[in-house]
């Protein structure tokens, strides 16, 4: 009798435990969620905020002269304006002059770098038929090293007037965009290597040649309607 | 090292002693991975002091109030949750206030969940104390664990870049010591400050004991 009610109670004791031991951790979870969730929402706004200000402060250092954008999507029939379409592509941003002429063409590229995958900006200018600038949006390279492809002045000379023209029948570039060794650039379509960091540069020159050989021929052939835009904005 | 377990009065010494006797990063040697990988550079490493603080400093208090109701079985489960929860909310807010810094800081604001230093506080501290001492000595243990950081990082970043708070400091042509900005450098400061820290405390043991010895002499 007094072992049956020993064990009774042993097993109410081992039972409140399990229940003290669920209430705990589900009234922590709960509370948990509970944070968290609150603190998602009230940051998401600040957060697309700094995103969106991120990407236009970038924009407007890549093209030269450029106050205003528009959006568009390359897709397979050509770059329609991205308000009004459905179809998924590759999004560019033109960017005007006060007088709405277009000035260039900015878009991201992104490439596996030291690190981690290196994602930029480039601006294209249809004028020259050439890459006017580049502005780094997201790395992990060597600090010291690998990421002076942001910073570098003269890593950045490369991109004051980097040749990206067309080839004769334009399907792509008339050359490839290549990285030399340090100091040894000697064709406008070269990109001069930072010393002791080759993979980074590497890493860009191979992003540029990747996206301009596709992104370039048909900037090309609906340049008209980038034009257009800006001078129906005005 | 005490620790304390019966509830502890609030004394200066509640809060110094996580600046001094037992900061947490050069006398506990707690939490090296962000001390190493974060501090190569002065804003870097203020940054992340001090979101490890707020961290520390919420998860120990919710740990103190809860800490009659957590049964001991699941209690490093508990601590988890609540402390992952917090650095949930410093990682959205850090993306709120700026996007650069939370680029520059990478995955080191997630891995603040497995910081010794703040589960440590959590299972030694937090879980016997009142709110009020645990406040008090957490805010203690996030200040002493920021000073160490910045120490770090304004050496690492005044030598391996020339500059402070990004800054430039010296003349053009300064040759920076790049290397203090790489892993390498993060273990050559700390030992930097390790030794200068620990031959410090022993100096000043050894002038006690002097102290000491002369007084008994003299009576």
């Amino acid at each position: 009798m007094n072992q049956t009610s020993a064990s009774q109670t042993q097993a109410l004791v081992a039972a409140t435990s399990s229940f003290a031991m669920l209430r705990t951790l589900s009234l922590v979870a709960g509370l948990s969620g509970l944070l968290v969730v609150l603190a998602y929402q009230i940051t998401l706004p600040l957060i697309e905020e700094n995103k969106r200000i991120a990407i236009e402060r970038a924009l407007f250092k890549v093209i030269p002269g450029a106050v205003s954008r528009r959006d568009f999507i390359v897709t397979a029939q050509g770059i329609v304006p991205a308000d009004d379409s459905s179809g998924d592509g590759k999004l560019i941003y033109a960017g005007y002059d006060e007088q709405g002429r277009l000035s260039g063409v900015a878009l991201e590229a992104a490439a596996q770098g030291y690190q981690d995958v290196i994602r930029l900006l480039y601006s294209f200018d249809p004028a020259c038929q050439c890459i006017r600038g580049i502005q780094v949006l997201k790395m992990a390279e060597t600090p010291g090293i690998g990421d002076k492809i942001a910073k570098d002045p003269q890593f950045q000379e490369n991109f004051v007037e980097l040749d990206a023209r067309l080839n004769t029948d334009a399907s792509g570039l008339a050359n490839d965009i290549l990285m030399v060794k340090h100091g040894t650039r000697s064709e406008p379509w070269q990109i001069d290597a930072i010393s002791g960091a080759t993979i980074s540069s590497r890493a860009v020159a191979r992003m540029l040649n990747d996206s301009a050989q596709q992104i370039v021929p048909k900037i090309m052939a609906d340049l008209d309607r980038l034009q257009d835009a800006g001078r129906g904005a005005e | 090292m005490k620790l304390p377990d019966q509830e502890e009065k609030i004394t200066p010494d509640t809060f110094l002693r996580g600046l001094w006797e037992e900061n947490p990063v050069f006398v506990m040697l707690l939490g090296m991975c962000p001390v190493l990988a974060v501090t190569n550079s002065a804003i870097n490493a203020l940054a992340m002091g001090l979101a490890t603080t707020f961290v520390l400093l919420c998860s120990s208090s919710l740990v103190s109030l809860f800490r009659k109701l957590i049964p001991k079985q699941v209690r490093i489960a508990t601590y988890i949750v609540i402390i992952a929860t917090f650095v949930t909310i410093v990682d959205y807010s850090i993306q709120a206030i700026s996007l650069d810094l939370y680029n520059a800081l990478g995955a080191f604001i997630q891995l603040i969940v497995v910081n010794c230093m703040i589960l440590g506080r959590a299972e030694a501290y937090a879980s016997k104390q009142r709110l009020g001492a645990t406040i008090v000595n957490g805010l203690g243990m996030g200040v002493g664990f920021t000073i160490a950081l910045l120490c770090l990082g304004s050496v690492r970043e005044i030598l391996g870049a020339g500059s402070l708070f990004g800054f430039p400091l010296f003349a053009e042509n300064f040759q920076p010591w790049v290397v203090m900005i790489l892993p390498p450098g993060g273990f050559f400061v700390l030992g930097g400050w390790l030794l200068l820290f620990n031959g410090y405390r022993q100096y000043r043991e050894r002038k006690l004991m002097e102290q000491q010895g002369a007084s008994a002499r003299g009576s």
